[in-house]
């Protein structure tokens, strides 16, 4: 039964734990370290629930063995607020009523973090095609291209 | 599974040595961005007792550039090749059909060789990589040999690798003047979904007249087709409306389909020769702008 | 109350669960652990339909890691043929459903499940279970159900005295039917076929139970109504229902389809087996294969009409889906399809076939979409022939207060014909069209609900407030009620919390659905809040020694009024409390009742599609939802409900379905190829709040939450028309089937 040890990072905590070959991000997360904000809904890649990023790059945990997250630099939806204080998607995401049962939003708010550290300023239709990867069943998503519009804007106005 | 192995090899030979005393019972395999992988795991279909995730190995993970042609890493992901800003200026076709496969998280995973390697008769960048005739390099126990991709799969999951041979890097030919490529999908969603058909043309155009075409089919058949017919009733015309429809008339007889949940067989010839058409104007229109 | 002068009511507050949802805080159904917790999985069946010779599961029993196996055996033991009706469902079918008995009627039909260290080896010991199968034919479509010599899933089940797929009928009457057709100068006849489609609720079903050895029962869980889990979870496991505690955890989606159990009373037997806590996690897989759609179906309507534009009969006949036991939502169909009309002679009709599905379950609107798209889609084409404007042809049909609807009631003051004049007075309606676009029209109707709620009201020792209901809350139902407790108590709303209670601290509420959730509790909240002030009158009363009736509450404070007034300096909420205790002691009060008067919802949908005739495929380029919503007491979320619904539709006509293959089995159990929208499929989804005040409520609340997805099916055909002049009578209208009809 011997298990992989793995020394990497999760939200600017260096992390050890020990695995199996078998073992995703998602399964650590949240069975191991108890990181449950990161959601488990399809396990295929087809529904973005469980986003996180990996050395800035956005990912699904599902995807991603655990044994490969070595020196790794993860960043999860827990990370999100620094120092007590909202990251401005998630003020906007309230603001504009952009949740409503809520299992979406945390790998919703990963995927938009990491748009909008590409580009502050995107189309509706950049915003559109990348979360095409996220579902969400209660909004149609209306109101979170809007709040993700919200916050570029406020982005912007602060750059 | 407590005694399935995890390596993670930093050279090729090392990763080749592993995979050829080991692959024989096919229990090993080979991790990329595991976007396949990961899914065939969980749901049983793939249960390796080794898994070599090859995303250490320099070569795998090298962009190059030599005088104009390329070479592209197995395992470099969709959204870093985006971020190589002239590759895409060059072969806008590759870089489209890689970058349709799956979502943004996806696209920070899924890799050229991954697709191809998954070995899906609807991979998307494969039909763009045989209209742009690339060839992939794969290094085995016996060296190393390069391969055109059009012959590089068997059959529906089955490749033409040997034992023990992993796939390095792909190389493009040096870019043609008044060349352009572009690869289109039929889904029914906009995104999110697996290609019911895909069509991939790559056209040289000197003085009006098409010098060169290469046009490939994805979905439509146990493997990505490179439709020959259809380049030779390319080449020669002006792009004429008989020369594009006798093209289209030889996608839709090239195609071989299945029915199944995601297209009918009729469905499938249909769309082949509409997306032919769209992708060759696509194609004519880059190649026009150099 | 003056509606102007309304500070919170209406207004778009920062929903108090919203914090928790946006860090990753908020706790689901997946999300919490036990101390000792051990793992439960299902084993299901490889076949659409076997009788159960035999099940041994001595093997996995043996299996190192292994705590504990349950079959149907362990469960209380209800005759097939005796009902045990519980709300809309019957426990003998659903316990059946939750692990099969006599046989299995569908492929994932749960057999067995294990307990064990690790979720690994539960699987690995479902594995072990030997099962001997009688396999039989199996019947999956309603044609191949209810055809002569079909397979019988249920002997016992009879119809026209002979055993049958048919599980039972509903129809409703109005006037005579012949006559009214004779009446008419034009009739239009057509039949239909929708597929079934999932929920498609994002999280999976999920429980974690602790039973301790006097069978005292802990059950977390995400679900519509922890009321619901707890008497299904008593009824099939025999402990009975003051033993369980069920605590509703956040809940990711239902729209329906959480409103019955699954996993509750299988992961209750596995932990009251092994003495240890056990969770449960369905994969999507299992969601798909073996969680409730809603039904398939196939329908036929007819309408006449005179040449003035005036329907003179309608007739429907609707065959629903019910899945492997009785329960189609035929009462959706036949009911609500002819609601929005004034029509003098009517007759619908509803069939509930059962056939080797899984069991359907209620969602968003049950039935009533399949209802709709049917008459809406005939209404269309009547409007055509008779060269009228869809919008026009339905205003001059409309049912209107005192109109007798096809289904019973006589209506109350109702905002249908508001909806439709909202659309013809909508800048979407005269906005141009491009070559290959379309425009299509619909109306849709849902009963709405009200039933039992319950609700406590606190005042905290600091003079905030605390409130509890009963319903657990999917769409934001716990801001609408701080917004209505900070208007009537005239404080801030960030003083107020509101939280879910679970069936042991507080009252009987019945579950989430029939959008009856902020009509219900804004009721029984009202009345504890009221009841409040009324204690805090006493309050200032006794401190100022003047009569309460003296004292009226204002702006968050009593205040001395008439004689008294200007006499004594206000007293805010914060300083009656400080004084609770020498006053009188805690403040707080609650309301329990069977919540009555909820009214019917109306909404008139425009819809515009481009489509691609080369590649068969339609898009929703532009949507305009217009509802009768009463009242928006938070109006962000009850957009949201209008968008979500309208959403769901689209998905529904244009991409979704369980696809089955010659197996019987469903082809398509996951998010790749049951494809539900994605963000870029979409535009944005205008709304416009219709707000007649249901006069029957304090505030004026109508249901909201359903009656979106009932019109967008038909929108999106009759839109799909106009574009190409091809009507679809088949959902979903996916880019095969259009192309074949196109090119035929």
């Amino acid at each position: 039964m011997a298990k992989i040890q793995v020394k990497t990072k999760i939200n600017g905590e260096k992390t050890e734990f020990l695995c199996q070959a078998y073992d995703t991000v998602l399964d650590v997360l949240r069975r191991d370290l108890n990181m449950t904000g990161t959601k488990e809904v399809c396990s295929t890649g087809d529904c973005g629930a469980c986003s996180i990023t990996m050395d800035g790059r956005l990912v699904c945990s599902c995807l991603v063995l655990a044994a490969e997250t070595e020196d790794k630099n993860i960043e999860t939806i827990e990370g999100m607020a620094k120092n007590g204080k909202f990251n401005v998607l998630q003020k906007t995401f309230l603001e504009h009523a952009a949740l409503q049962c809520g299992i979406c939003t945390p790998g919703m708010l990963v995927a938009a973090k990491s748009l909008l550290e590409k580009n502050i300023n995107p189309t509706e239709t950049e915003i559109r095609y990348w979360l095409a990867g996220n579902l969400c069943r209660c909004t149609g998503y209306d109101k979170i291209v809007k709040a993700v519009q919200a916050a570029a804007e406020e982005i912007r106005e602060n750059a | 599974m407590s005694d399935v192995k995890f390596i993670s090899p930093d050279t090729l030979e090392q990763a080749v040595d592993v995979y050829s005393k080991s692959s024989k019972e096919g229990k090993t395999k080979i991790l990329a961005g595991g976007t396949d992988l990961l899914v065939q795991i969980r749901s049983g279909i793939s249960q390796p007792d080794t898994i070599i995730d090859i995303k250490n190995i320099k070569e795998l993970k090298e962009i190059s550039n030599d005088n104009g042609s390329y070479t592209i890493g197995a395992a470099v992901a969709g959204a870093v090749l985006e971020e190589e800003k002239n590759f895409g200026n060059n072969w806008p076709g590759v870089l489209e059909a890689l970058r349709l496969i799956g979502s943004e998280q996806i696209q920070g995973r899924a890799s050229l060789g991954g697709n191809l390697c998954n070995a899906s008769p609807a991979g998307d960048s494969v039909p763009a990589l045989i209209a742009s005739g690339a060839t992939v390099k794969v290094h085995g126990p016996e060296g190393e040999r390069d391969m055109p991709i059009e012959s590089f799969h068997s059959g529906p999951g089955k490749t033409n690798l040997k034992n023990g041979e992993i796939v390095v890097n792909f190389q493009f030919p040096k870019k043609q003047k008044n060349s352009g490529d572009a690869y289109l999908r039929m889904i029914p969603r906009t995104e999110m979904d697996i290609a019911v058909v895909g069509c991939a043309v790559n056209v040289t155009i000197e003085n009006d007249k098409c010098v060169d075409a290469r046009v490939a089919l994805g979905a439509v058949a146990p493997k990505a087709l490179l439709v020959e017919d259809a380049s030779k009733a390319l080449i020669g015309s002006n792009f004429e409306k008989e020369a594009v429809e006798k093209a289209a008339l030889a996608c839709e007889a090239a195609c071989n389909p299945i029915d199944d949940k995601r297209g009918t067989i009729s469905y499938r010839k249909k769309v082949s020769k509409v997306l032919f058409k769209r992708a060759l104007e696509k194609a004519i229109e880059r190649a026009k702008k150099g | 109350m003056n509606e102007m002068d309304n500070k919170w009511i209406g207004k778009n507050t920062i929903r108090p669960d919203g914090a928790d949802k946006v860090t990753g805080r908020a706790e689901y159904g997946a999300d919490t652990i036990m101390p000792g917790m051990i793992w439960g999985k299902v084993l299901r069946s490889p076949y659409p339909h076997a009788t159960i010779k035999s099940i041994n599961t001595k093997k996995a029993e043996e299996l190192d890691g292994v705590f504990s196996v349950a079959t149907s055996s362990d469960c209380v033991d209800f005759p097939v043929d005796t009902p045990v009706i519980l709300g809309i469902q019957d426990i003998r079918w659903m316990a059946r459903n939750v692990l099969a008995k006599e046989k299995v009627l569908f492929h994932g039909h749960p057999i067995a499940a294990v307990a064990a260290m690790t979720e690994e080896i539960a699987e690995k010991a479902c594995e072990l279970i030997e099962v001997d199968y009688d396999v039989h034919p199996w019947a999956i479509e309603i044609d191949d159900a209810i055809k002569p010599d079909a397979p019988i899933l249920h002997d016992f089940i009879k119809f026209d005295g002979k055993p049958s797929n048919i599980a039972g009928t509903l129809e409703h009457k109005k006037g005579n039917i012949e006559e009214g057709f004779k009446d008419a100068d034009i009739i239009i006849e057509k039949e239909f076929e929708t597929a079934a489609v999932h929920q498609g609720y994002l999280e999976t079903h999920a429980c974690l139970v602790s039973v301790s050895p006097d069978d005292r029962t802990t059950i977390w869980s995400s679900s519509q109504g922890q009321f619901m889990v707890r008497a299904m979870t008593s009824f099939i496991t025999g402990i009975p229902q003051s033993s369980i505690r069920a605590i509703p955890a956040e809940i990711g989606g239902g729209f329906g389809g959480k409103t019955i159990v699954y996993l509750e009373p299988v992961a209750t037997i596995l932990s009251k087996k092994s003495g240890r806590p056990v969770k449960m996690v369905m994969t999507r897989e299992e969601v798909m294969r073996a969680s409730g759609p809603t039904s398939g179906s196939k329908s036929k309507v007819k309408i006449g009409a005179k040449n003035n534009g005036k329907i003179t009969a309608a007739q429907g006949t609707f065959y629903l889906q019910a899945g492997a036991f009785p329960g189609a939502p035929i009462r959706g169909a036949a009911g609500c399809c002819l609601a929005p009309y004034d029509i003098p002679n009517a007759h619908t009709f509803g069939y509930d076939v059962v056939s080797n599905r899984s069991k359907v379950a209620a969602y968003r609107a049950p039935g009533a979409p399949i209802g709709a798209y049917a008459v809406e889609c005939v209404l269309d084409e009547v409007a055509e022939a008779l060269n009228m404007c869809p919008l026009e042809f339905r205003l001059k049909n409309a049912a209107k207060e005192g109109t007798k609807a096809v289904h019973g009631p006589t209506y109350p003051v109702m905002g249908y014909v508001e909806t439709l004049e909202a659309c013809l007075s909508h800048p979407h309606y005269k906005a141009p069209l491009k070559k290959l676009q379309g425009r299509g029209y619909a109306s849709g109707f849902w009963f709405n609900a009200g039933g039992e709620s319950s609700a406590q009201v606190n005042i905290t020792e600091d003079g905030n407030v605390v409130v509890t209901t009963g319903h657990p809350d999917i769409g934001g139902s716990r801001a609408s009620i701080a917004n209505i407790t900070a208007e009537l108590l005239g404080i801030d709303v960030n003083r107020v919390s509101v939280l879910i209670g679970d069936t042991a601290t507080i009252g009987f509420s019945n579950l989430t659905g029939g959008s009856r959730v902020l009509f219900a509790s804004a009721l029984v909240v009202t009345e504890s809040t009221n009841q409040v002030i009324d204690i805090l009158k006493d309050r200032a009363s006794k401190i100022w020694n003047i009569d309460k009736e003296a004292i009226e509450w204002e702006n968050g404070e009593a205040r001395p009024a008439g004689d008294n007034a200007g006499k004594f300096k206000p007293l805010t909420l914060v300083e009656l409390a400080e004084q609770a205790t020498p006053t009188g002691g805690p403040i707080g009060a609650g309301h329990q009742v069977n919540t009555v008067g909820a009214e019917g919802g109306f909404a008139t949908h425009i819809c515009d599609v481009e489509v691609d005739i080369e590649l068969g495929i339609a898009r929703v380029i532009r949507y305009t939802a217009a509802q009768d919503v009463g009242k928006a007491i938070h109006p962000a979320y009850v957009e949201g409900q209008l968008q979500g619904g309208v959403v769901q539709g689209i998905g529904w006509a244009l991409n979704e379905e369980y696809i089955y293959n010659k197996d019987g089995k469903l082809d398509n159990p996951g998010f790749l190829d049951y494809r539900i929208p994605v963000c870029s499929d979409l535009p944005m989804i205008d709304t416009i709040l219709v707000e007649v005040p249901n006069p029957q409520h304090p505030q004026g609340v109508r249901g909201v939450g359903e009656v979106p997805i009932v019109p967008p099916l038909s929108a999106i055909a009759n839109a799909i028309y106009d574009a190409i002049g091809t009507r679809f009578y088949s959902l979903p209208m996916s880019p095969p089937k259009v192309l074949e009809k196109i090119s035929d």
